[in-house]
């Protein structure tokens, strides 16, 4: 009997995390697939189009179309690519975009692994995903392949840089490398005055455009900007293999979103945490609403998807020379500014952010 | 066994074949992505150690950066493989020699177990007692690293501020022909410096 209940255990203490992260991909699987409907309506809403509406209500059904048209596509392996290089980078870049996934708290209990240095984990697991890139373009034995690897990997160490030093002041700020931390430090009586866009605001700017670069999103898609050149380093993909590159880059905004919302926007804190009083919370459906919780964090990784997309329709593309310029010349400069002023606010216990308890 | 030393085990052994492979393997592209797997499975085997900071440090430092440029470089160069090969019997010998050396050196710690002080050693050589769960690596790290040996640590990162530095100034070349651009002046424009509205009576047709 003993021996069963050990078993029961152990085959449960590897069952617990199974299940937390099956019920974090399945839906995060969706939530690329359907950011890529949004992002064609969206777009071309913008440009006075209508953008894909036959298949299903509103088009609703497009993207498990196009997922169906690819997955019967042939995978073409470039004569003189080396095959196992070539197949196992788009996979290096999907494990990176999900794996950051692991220790993302979606309310104040719920998050699948609570580490304590999660913010570091992030940055780590994050930085793999140039090596997809590197992997792709020198794997499929072409000249533009490897020139576009080149371009963007370049790009987005460069900008890995700036969004790394916008979050050492978010730790600063925050005096905790867990994600969780770093949220409830944004609690306060003063709703979302209290949370870090403000006094971080360069450092939220910075950290946001660095995303965008980091995910070769326009303006910042010159490894692959449709109007100018073939693809950049995916050139040679085709079929699924092509499509796990946009799987992980759709994935790689739904992070930087969620990363941007938990450590400036306070997470899963309501805006009126802390404004509005408890009776107020009591109220059965309005008090749910306003409370704290997991629809404010969706809510806020809507809105900076939705900015990314708006990016994409508004702005005229960079050209190279000046996104390094902006990358290495302007961010860095201004984060470490600015880490040094966080430093000061921090030590003269500015309030409301510092100083004053929760 | 348990679970933790099948882990061990498993990234152990995986760290010594890519090491291995780093040194075997003709191409160099594919030397240095094994070592960015040698990178990876040493900080897996950290990350059993509970040296989270470190491990994460790792992977964070040497192979999300250090390792990206490193393989810009290979790629970039071309080499000649055959070229590379050429020492390789007449180095080997003291290759073999520092790495017995090593082995030795490992081997004498690890069974010379008669004095005390070297038992008392390798007592610290055993995993230890796992910290719990709310400990933080990183902020012990941290509070050593900036008040024991804050010079120590400023020090190092003078010296590599100056390496960088120096790197850059021995190699930077400045063009004299290049096309510059300047954005503040370009911000700064104004109609007058673009657009000349040139006055004149309109032609008569003739």
């Amino acid at each position: 009997m003993d021996w069963l209940i050990d078993q029961i255990q152990y085959w449960y203490m590897w069952a617990m995390p199974l299940s937390g992260i099956v019920s974090i991909m399945i839906p995060l699987f969706l939530a690329v697939a359907y950011t890529t409907w949004l992002e064609r309506r969206v777009i071309g809403a913008m440009q006075v189009r209508i953008g894909p509406n036959i298949v299903g209500w509103k088009g609703l059904l497009q993207p498990i179309a196009d997922v169906a048209k690819l997955a019967f596509k042939e995978i073409i392996i470039p004569s003189g690519a080396n095959k196992i290089l070539f197949l196992v980078a788009p996979v290096i870049m999907l494990i990176s975009a999900f794996a950051a996934w692991a220790v993302i708290p979606f309310n104040a209990q719920l998050v699948l692994a609570d580490v304590n240095a999660g913010l570091l984990y992030v940055l780590a697991v994050t930085s793999i995903g140039v090596y997809g890139v590197i992997i792709a373009g020198w794997a499929s034995n072409s000249k533009y392949a490897l020139l576009g690897a080149m371009r963007s990997a370049a790009q987005i160490v460069a900008y890995e840089i700036a969004m790394g030093f916008a979050l050492v002041g978010v730790l600063l700020a925050a005096g905790s490398l867990n994600l969780g931390g770093i949220i409830t430090a944004q609690q306060g009586e003063y709703g979302l005055l209290n949370w870090f866009w403000l006094p971080l605001l360069p450092l939220f700017l910075v950290y946001f455009i660095s995303g965008v670069a980091e995910t070769n999103r326009a303006p910042f898609d010159v490894a692959e900007g449709e109007s100018e050149i073939v693809a950049g380093f995916h050139v040679e993909y085709s079929g699924m293999a092509f499509s796990v590159f946009f799987v992980a880059e759709y994935a790689n905004i739904l992070l930087i979103s969620a990363l941007a919302s938990i450590m400036f926007m306070g997470g899963w804190l309501s805006p009126f945490d802390g404004l509005l009083s408890q009776s107020t919370m009591a109220i059965p459906i309005l008090g749910y609403i306003l409370d704290n919780g997991m629809h404010w964090f969706f809510a806020k990784i809507f809105f900076f998807v939705f900015m990314f997309l708006w990016f994409r329709a508004t702005f005229p593309r960079y050209r190279y020379d000046q996104i390094m310029r902006l990358g290495w010349k302007v961010f860095i400069p201004i984060t470490i500014v600015w880490i040094l002023v966080v430093g000061f606010m921090v030590l003269g216990q500015l309030s409301p952010w510092w100083g004053a308890t929760i | 066994m348990t679970g933790v030393q099948i882990l061990f085990y498993a990234f152990a052994t995986m760290m010594v074949l890519s090491a291995l492979m780093v040194i075997t393997v003709r191409n160099p592209v594919r030397s240095a992505l094994f070592l960015v797997l040698t990178f990876v499975s040493t900080s897996a085997v950290w990350l059993i150690m509970e040296a989270e900071f470190l491990a994460i440090v790792l992977v964070l430092v040497y192979v999300g950066a250090v390792m990206v440029l490193f393989l810009f470089v290979v790629m970039m160069l071309d080499v000649n493989t055959a070229r590379l090969k050429e020492g390789f019997i007449s180095y080997l010998p003291v290759g073999i020699g520092i790495a017995g050396l090593f082995g030795g050196m490992l081997t004498y710690l690890l069974y010379n177990m008669q004095a005390s002080d070297v038992q008392t050693k390798m007592r610290s050589l055993y995993p230890p007692a796992p910290k719990p769960a709310d400990f933080s690596n990183t902020e012990q790290l941290g509070e050593v690293l900036y008040t024991v040996y804050v010079y120590p640590f400023e020090i190092a990162a003078v010296i590599l501020l100056v390496a960088m530095v120096a790197a850059i100034a021995l190699t930077f070349r400045r063009r004299s022909n290049r096309k510059y651009q300047n954005p503040d002046e370009q911000v700064a424009v104004k109609r007058d410096d673009r657009v000349r509205v040139v006055k004149m009576d309109s032609e008569e047709k003739k």
